[in-house]
């Protein structure tokens, strides 16, 4: 029977099936940080287990740490405790820990692939909901509770129903301007942000062939801001590329054990989804959001709709526009900007600081601005300043900051304050998200580079066209 | 952990009608800084329940002495965002042991069950009688019913079943969690695990 790349990567995992509930799934690799898993390992000490397969989990510090200073002590008595949890935890079960000032530190879900954790066909679980990145090398990856991890700390398994499945094809060049956090910002915007609940999503067509895996992570990454568990892209000669003689990655035999079944990673032809979706590559535009949900997206040149054109309760709707203080209508272009952030594991990565520097370059930082540019890890911060785009960002007025989650959700001191609004390339423009009161705009690095040098929300088109 | 029996519950409730509330405001990623699963539930909507120097929003349901229970109502697809436990431990421990919505995202969902808060689905037109109810009269009471999947409005006696799978059912009407059940099976997920590529 043919079968869907979710299916066979899923099926190969079922250790056993309950009638009537849920699957018992084996978890190849589990990723840990200080936030999500504390209590889980309480929860071990209290029923007096162990892990059970301490070499399938990796844990990371990265949601509470600091971004400068990080050879210093950390400041915050509630973060230093959180870390220091971690480090005794890993250090009780031997799980390798990749504490604060590691050479190996940096956000979850940037060093899995970056050393070979993530690999096709595998299963991959963490306590954050973006663990759906790792989807872009065809493995199947998500974000789990705190009950979960202890699950899969203490039996390498967790209990779910099998999803649903969605195909959603891009097709079609790409305009000027347009990044894969703008595919994905369309898609949502498209779907909203419970249009894929309860789905396992594949995306296909030309657009993702095309992208790198930098690139396709950011859209799996995503893929839990349309309500879906997962997202996750064939694996191709990009992604076997990619994976191919990093720490983590099989060597050998076993490589090539390992290669050989993930070419057979892919949709059959004829394999049915439960629901499937096209879009044209060629009609999205750089993308931004005017609201408190992702789903709240537009193509930058566009006016905020009216609350009778969007889905959904106009209660809600309006509630949001008052929090980021727009109005229908209103025009995004134009609108003030006081902080910009790029980072996180959505765009945290070195396609996303050479797109940021490529725009800044030979121009300036406004005077208006704060801009926080954060890489996802030590690699990403080493490549900016082995590519020269350390150089150039300093020349332009920016300075680069260390590893870390940072204003991604706002746990460390990076926090925008009650009523700025900021240009981020994070994942989430929630109330409060980004710190209390403040206020987001989701969107790629260039419409980030666009406002950080001009102040205000501009479109990166304008200035690329300057450019060539 | 073993957790609370659910079997029936009745009680008052309390409305939330908000679309796409997401974890990040049940709970702000600020309060995730415990290393133990206790307190929660004094930050249970802390940025819609308190003002920046801690006073109460008068406005805000939760500080509202007319309405109370143990049951949540909230807008459709209650729960979107981050998959931190800690909303789902932040609602058990302000006291409430189910919530009701047309609409939940899959990972609150998930977490809710895990720790013995009963999810319950309704459709879109009984949400709104029970919102409709309880305006009405905030004193209304609702009846959940676990082993036969209903949900009651008491006053009027209107009903309608509502879905969850048989395991995940017996697990809380025990009090049962996953890892007792995993833990049982530990032979054949080690046998499972030899034969993996990695
Ligand atoms: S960068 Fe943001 S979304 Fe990514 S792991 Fe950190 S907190 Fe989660």
């Amino acid at each position: 029977m043919s079968k869907t790349l979710f299916d066979k990567v899923w099926d190969a995992h079922v250790v056993r099936k309950i009638e009537g509930g849920p699957d018992v799934l084996f978890i190849d690799r589990h990723l840990i940080h200080e936030v999500t898993s504390p209590v889980a390992f309480l929860g071990l000490k209290n029923r007096g287990t162990k892990v059970l397969y301490p070499n399938r989990t990796f844990a990371t510090a990265d949601h509470n740490t600091p971004t400068i200073n990080q050879d210093k002590p950390v400041a915050d008595p509630l973060s230093a405790n959180q870390l220091k949890a971690l480090e005794a935890n890993a250090k009780e079960h031997g799980i390798s820990h990749w504490g604060l000032g590691h050479q190996k530190n940096g956000i979850v879900h940037v060093v899995g692939p970056e050393y070979g954790i993530t690999q096709p066909g595998a299963t991959i679980v963490c306590g954050d909901s973006h663990t759906s990145t790792h989807g872009a090398f065809g493995a199947i990856a998500f974000g789990i509770g705190t009950s979960e991890v202890e699950m899969v700390l203490s039996t390498q398994c967790i209990m779910q129903p099998k999803p649903k499945k969605m195909r959603i094809n891009v097709n079609g060049k790409l305009g000027l301007g347009v990044t894969p956090k703008d595919v994905a910002l369309f898609i949502i915007s498209q779907l909203t942000t419970s249009g894929a609940t309860g789905y396992f999503v594949e995306y296909a067509g030309d657009v993702f062939e095309n992208m790198t895996m930098e690139g396709r992570m950011t859209v799996c990454n995503l893929s839990i801001e349309m309500g879906a568990r997962g997202g996750m892209i064939a694996p191709d000669e990009t992604t076997i590329n990619y994976v191919k003689g990093r720490e983590f990655t099989p060597k050998g035999e076993a490589w090539d054990k390992a290669l050989a079944y993930y070419k057979t990673l892919k949709t059959d032809e004829g394999a049915v989804f439960d629901k499937e979706l096209t879009f044209d590559g060629f009609s999205i535009e750089p993308m931004i959001t005017y609201g408190t949900n992702p789903g709240m997206g537009m193509g930058i040149s566009h006016d905020i709709p009216d609350a009778s054109q969007v889905e959904g309760g106009v209660a809600t709707y309006e509630k949001s526009l008052n929090y980021m203080g727009f109005h229908e209508g209103d025009a995004m272009i134009g609108k003030p900007v006081d902080f910009v952030f790029v980072g996180s594991c959505t765009n945290g990565r070195i396609e996303d600081f050479r797109a940021f520097t490529s725009l800044v370059k030979g121009k300036h930082k406004a005077d208006n601005v704060t801009a926080w540019l954060v890489p996802g890890s030590h690699i990403v911060e080493a490549q900016i300043k082995e590519e020269g785009l350390l150089d150039i960002l300093h020349e332009a007025g920016f300075e680069l900051r260390q590893p870390g989650c940072s204003a991604c959700l706002a746990m460390n001191d990076d926090k925008v304050p009650a009523g700025k609004y900021a240009v981020s390339t994070s994942n989430r423009n929630f109330e409060g998200r980004q710190g209390p009161g403040s206020r987001t705009m989701l969107a790629s690095p260039l419409v980030a580079a666009a406002a950080a040098v001009t102040g205000k929300v501009t479109d990166p088109r304008t200035l690329i066209e300057e450019l060539v | 952990m073993a957790y609370d029996k659910f079997n029936i519950l009745t009680s008052t409730a309390v409305p939330l009608p908000i679309e796409n509330v997401d974890t990040d405001q049940i709970i702000p990623a600020r309060f995730l800084k415990a290393t133990e699963r206790v307190g929660f539930g004094d930050n249970l909507f802390r940025d819609w329940r308190y003002n920046p120097d801690n006073t109460p929003k008068q406005d805000f349901v939760l500080n509202n002495p007319i309405y109370s229970g143990k049951i949540l109502v909230g807008g459709k697809n209650f729960g979107s965002g981050s998959s931190r436990e800690h909303a789902a431990w932040a609602v058990y421990d302000y006291g409430f042991r189910a919530v009701v919505s047309s609409f939940f995202a899959d990972i609150f969902k998930n977490n809710c069950l895990n720790i013995g808060v009963l999810p319950v689905q309704v459709s879109p037109e009984f949400a709104d009688k029970i919102f409709a109810a309880i305006h009405a009269d905030p004193k209304t009471e609702l009846e959940i019913n676990l082993p036969e999947q209903t949900i009651t409005l008491l006053a009027t006696g209107e009903k309608e079943t509502f879905e969850i799978n048989s395991y995940k059912k017996n697990n809380m009407l025990n009090g049962f969690d996953d890892i007792d059940y995993l833990q049982s099976i530990k032979g054949d997920i080690e046998a499972f695990a030899e034969k993996l590529p990695f």
